[in-house]
């Protein structure tokens, strides 16, 4: 009668294998799960951490990495008052164990299979789960036209900044569009605001061609940036969002 | 209190706790405003150590309180008119 979920999420050890500067502030935590299960594109992890006194503290963060991919792969953006990222950024080595359940999350996910040309909005580290999707959609040779329209601070703060150029470059189906918020490199062309309608309306399908948009990122950006594509004519059906808020890091 | 403010995904593991079905893609009518939407696109706040409160995106209104302590948990359910499944 409804779409059962019976397992039940455990907590399992995972084991760190490496771990990945991707800028500055942000690090992926590339982890060996024994008995991991497929995840689906833009699902996450809980991350759970015990002190010595018995005291937990519990994160969700995204999966990077492709269901196709080996290892599974977190990126983690260090919040400086944060109580777990930088433990994972600073702290965490190479054969530390971590306890972790998933996959989760089935609403802000996506499939090769499921069709429709893609719209990825991302602010920041709101990129992790929208990585995913591009990596599963490249490991399977999916050509489904997708863009991608991703604000950063500044040129060093964009997270895959390479491995997006690469994709890019060898996919004509695939399009990248930067737009950098604080400071530009001499010579920028791109975009150089906060993501707004006018932004939107350039970058975006139009409504007719019912693309589905992912958008993941801050709060406001999430909220502004759904609100636009709403009142821009987009089915709210369509447009599916995951907001990063002060989550204590 | 401390409270965080998340996102209907980021708490389905923890609403997977009590709940057995796929909570992000369940579907909610607000009992406050009436706005149909996906749980994972309401907005929830945890409150550090003893739960999580989601509430509507539209209109602030708490459709799902879950508190736990230890392996307790209490559910209120109140301000949500129905929640479906599957889709």
């Amino acid at each position: 009668m409804v779409a059962v979920q019976p397992r039940r999420l455990l907590w399992r050890l995972a084991e760190v294998v490496d771990v990945v500067p991707e800028t500055s502030r942000t690090k992926s935590l590339v982890l060996e799960v024994p008995g991991w299960e497929r995840h689906k594109a833009g699902q996450h992890v809980d991350l759970r951490l015990t002190a010595e006194d018995g005291y937990q503290a519990q994160r969700s963060y995204s999966i990077a990495s492709a269901p196709e991919d080996e290892r599974l792969v977190l990126t983690v953006d260090r919040l400086d008052d944060g109580e777990v990222s930088p433990y994972l950024t600073d702290v965490l080595m190479a054969g530390d164990k971590l306890e972790l359940r998933g996959p989760i999350g089935g609403y802000f996910a996506w499939e090769a299979k499921d069709g429709c040309p893609l719209l990825l909005v991302a602010g920041g580290s709101g990129v992790v789960p929208l990585m995913a999707m591009i990596r599963h959609r490249a490991a399977v040779g999916s050509d489904m036209p997708t863009r991608l329209l991703y604000s950063s601070r500044s040129f060093e703060e964009i997270i895959y900044r390479e491995e997006l150029e690469t994709l890019a470059a060898r996919d004509g189906s695939l399009e990248v569009i930067h737009t950098l918020t604080r400071s530009r490199p001499k010579g920028w062309g791109g975009y150089d605001r906060r993501i707004d309608a006018g932004m939107l309306e350039e970058v975006s399908w139009s409504p007719d061609e019912s693309p589905l948009a992912f958008v993941c990122g801050p709060t406001p950006l999430v909220e502004s940036v759904g609100t636009t594509l709403v009142s821009l004519g987009h089915d709210p059906a369509h447009v599916k969002t995951e907001r990063f808020g002060a989550t204590g890091g | 209190m401390d409270e965080h403010r998340l996102d209907g995904n980021a708490a389905a593991g923890s609403l997977g706790e009590v709940f057995s079905f796929e909570v992000t893609t369940a579907e909610y009518a607000c009992g406050g405003c009436g706005r149909t939407g996906r749980l994972g696109g309401a907005m929830v706040y945890e409150v550090r150590e003893l739960g999580i409160i989601v509430r509507c995106p539209s209109c602030d209104h708490a459709l799902i309180r879950m508190s736990h302590n230890r392996r307790r948990y209490l559910v209120d359910l109140r301000g949500t008119r129905y929640l479906t499944t599957g889709g």
